[in-house]
């Protein structure tokens, strides 16, 4: 113990006595945890984000919409879900509470708005009634749709707060029209606002009841939408995915055999595959970062080569002074160790902070969030890297005899 | 220690031989040397370069080790140590004083006195202590926090007795202790090693110069490997 204790410092005398070298032979380590803090830190705090951004998508609820495999793509056959596919799912299925078309505009004219001198343009969505329910958001002023605004297809529209900043809408928005392609629209409600995510806007869409965006973007065309539901009964979610998916198959005449030509998903699989790319990416750093790590542990060993020739005399002294074999095997593993592990702390600190910038500097970044996890994994690398690395030189040390030593100019 | 163990012999040797092969040729550095030390005695090896004396010294401070023969340290023999068991006795028997000091450079004065009690696992405040006490004794308390590079020449060598004689060792190794230093600091530090002499300290010196060498009582003299005269003579230089 008394020796461990000993050796840790002389470890950071030799490492202070040769303070510029020190840094330079641990800039590899430095680097290397630098950038894996870095790239964790935003994507965890990305990560933090988006899940927080899906929990309003409550946990039993699902989504379904139309698949075209990538072959019938080529052929120019494209899947679509209609009307009736949601009124055989919401007739024929029971433990629904909730259910909602969601009719995205194709980009385009319908896009565009403009209130005066203004023009922007925004995602406009047609939605049932339920819309509110299955996706948490509530209007902050006015009110949302009523059944007669969509049996009646008025002109009515819910909208983000982003879309009164853009068209510079005078406050309060309620009751103003505005231009949506050729038609005059009105706002009933403002929607509460929901933030970013990577710097996009969460609030600049216009929301439209279901009847009146399939009468505006004209019923001749053959419309594709999504389905969006509720099932009372988280535990009954996969039950009602896979009835969905028999009433979509008959609907949609699909013989044995025949992939499907939809998808139902569930919230969590929506996050989950945002995750998994997130995942790719911090896997695709660490390894490059192991790499890098490698690449600093062999200039420790370098320079830890370097110091034990270096010292030669020295460790002679020591030895007649009383020292082991393991004494000096332990002093230099340790300088090695205490090296790496400086570089380690040094670079989680650097890391964190170049993580924070980045995130403060890009608008509607989330901040930067370092798990625990990634800091004990660096430092465990790290000092991992410091006893691997620090055998041969220790050993190197540790061998030598102590008359040769004594001898060495 | 006991009265009684005044008279044991504190280094016995019996017909030891350090062989080197160089090149196909054997060469003897020792050949069948033969002496037995006793305790408090003031020793002087001499003999010209390669008679063999820094081989024995090395065997003596138990950094070498025989080719053929024993070698009783304390009663313990020390072929049959492991590498381990040589570095305690290094440690707890040998005090090794050097003629270009040997001391560490990067370590004030105190750090380096302390060191070998850093082998023994003795605490750091009682090391401190100790240390501090030692080279008070050498006239040194004033110079503690010093590097060795900040220190003369007979500063340094006193730094490197009383770090030989902080764990208290039987035996005072010294090769050629005033071989770097100039006549006045030589005499000042032979003062002190007779003086230590005086304290009861088993003291073997290697040296090439008679002036030192008169200093002790017991005169070895080697000669290829050999020992050719071993007299015991009176001091000369009392102080």
């Amino acid at each position: 113990m008394n020796t461990i204790f000993e050796s840790f410092r002389s470890a950071f005398e030799s490492i202070r006595a040769h303070g510029f070298r020190s840094l330079l032979t641990s800039l590899g380590i430095i680097i290397g945890v630098t950038s894996v803090i870095a790239v964790v830190s935003i994507v965890q705090g990305l990560s933090y984000t988006i899940n927080a951004q899906f929990a309003g998508l409550g946990g039993n609820s699902l989504t379904v919409r139309s698949h075209t495999p990538f072959k019938q793509q080529l052929r120019g056959k494209l899947a679509k879900l209609n009307d009736n596919d949601m009124q055989a799912i919401s007739r024929q299925i029971d433990g629904i509470s909730h259910i909602t078309p969601i009719l995205f505009t194709q980009t385009g004219r319908q896009g565009a708005i403009s209130y005066r001198s203004q023009t922007a343009f925004s995602r406009v969505i047609g939605i049932g009634p339920s819309y509110l329910q299955v996706n948490g958001v509530y209007p902050q002023e006015g009110r949302f749709f009523t059944r007669d605004d969509n049996s009646r297809r008025r002109l009515v529209c819910a909208v983000g707060a982003d879309v009164i900043d853009n068209l510079e809408i005078p406050k309060p928005a309620i009751g103003e029209f505005f231009m949506l392609g050729d038609e005059w629209c009105k706002i009933v409600g403002v929607i509460e606002r929901r933030g970013e995510i990577l710097g996009f806007s969460q609030d600049d869409y216009v929301l439209l009841p279901y009847g009146t965006a399939r009468r505006i973007m004209g019923t001749t065309r053959d419309l594709d939408i999504q389905i969006q539901l509720l099932v009372d009964d988280m535990n009954r979610l996969e039950e009602v995915k896979s009835r969905i998916r028999r009433v979509l198959r008959k609907e949609h005449k699909l013989k044995a055999g025949q992939a499907d030509d939809f998808r139902v998903q569930t919230a969590e699989q929506l996050t989950e595959s945002f995750n998994a790319v997130l995942n790719t990416i911090t896997a695709v750093s660490a390894g490059i970062v192991g790499i890098s790590l490698l690449v600093g542990g062999i200039g420790i060993m370098n320079i830890m080569l370097v110091s034990v020739t270096e010292r030669t005399r020295e460790i002679g002294i020591l030895k007649a002074l009383g020292a082991t074999r393991q004494d000096i095997l332990l002093q230099f593993l340790i300088e090695a160790l205490t090296l790496s592990m400086i570089g380690g702390l040094v670079g989680i600190a650097i890391g964190y902070g170049l993580g924070a910038l980045v995130a403060s500097l890009l608008p509607g970044f989330p901040s930067a969030f370092v798990p625990l996890w990634a800091i004990f994994l660096s430092f465990g690398f790290c000092a991992a890297v410091g006893i691997i690395f620090g055998i041969l030189p220790a050993a190197k040390a540790s061998q030598l005899d102590p008359i040769d030593a004594l001898r060495y100019e | 220690m006991s009265p009684s163990a005044t008279n044991q012999a504190v280094i016995r040797l019996h017909d030891v031989y350090r062989t080197y092969e160089m090149g196909g040729q054997v060469l003897n550095a020792l050949d069948g040397v033969s002496l037995t030390i006793k305790r408090n005695e003031y020793v002087a090896i001499v003999g010209s370069s390669g008679s063999g004396k820094s081989t024995l010294m090395n065997i003596l401070g138990c950094l070498d080790r025989a080719t053929k023969g024993r070698y009783l340290l304390n009663g313990t023999d020390v072929g049959d140590m492991n590498e381990g068991e040589l570095a305690k006795a290094r440690n707890r028997q040998i005090g090794f004083v050097f003629q270009s000091f040997n001391l560490l450079g990067r370590a004030s004065a105190l750090k380096n006195v302390m060191q070998p009690l850093v082998y023994r696992g003795i605490p750091l405040a009682e090391r401190k202590r100790i240390a501090s006490e030692a080279l008070e004794h050498v006239g040194l308390g004033d110079r503690m926090d010093h590097l060795p590079n900040q220190l003369s020449g007979g500063q340094r060598q006193r730094v490197a007795i009383s770090r030989a004689l902080v764990g208290r060792p039987a035996i005072l190794l010294a090769d050629e202790p005033t071989g770097n230093l100039d006549s006045k600091t030589s005499q000042e530090i032979m003062g002190l090693i007779d003086q230590l002499h005086n304290d009861g300290q088993t003291i073997i010196m290697v040296t090439h110069e008679a002036d030192i060498a008169k200093h002790c009582e017991r005169i070895i003299r080697l000669e290829d490997g050999k020992v050719a005269s071993d007299e015991r003579q009176t001091k000369a230089g009392h102080i």
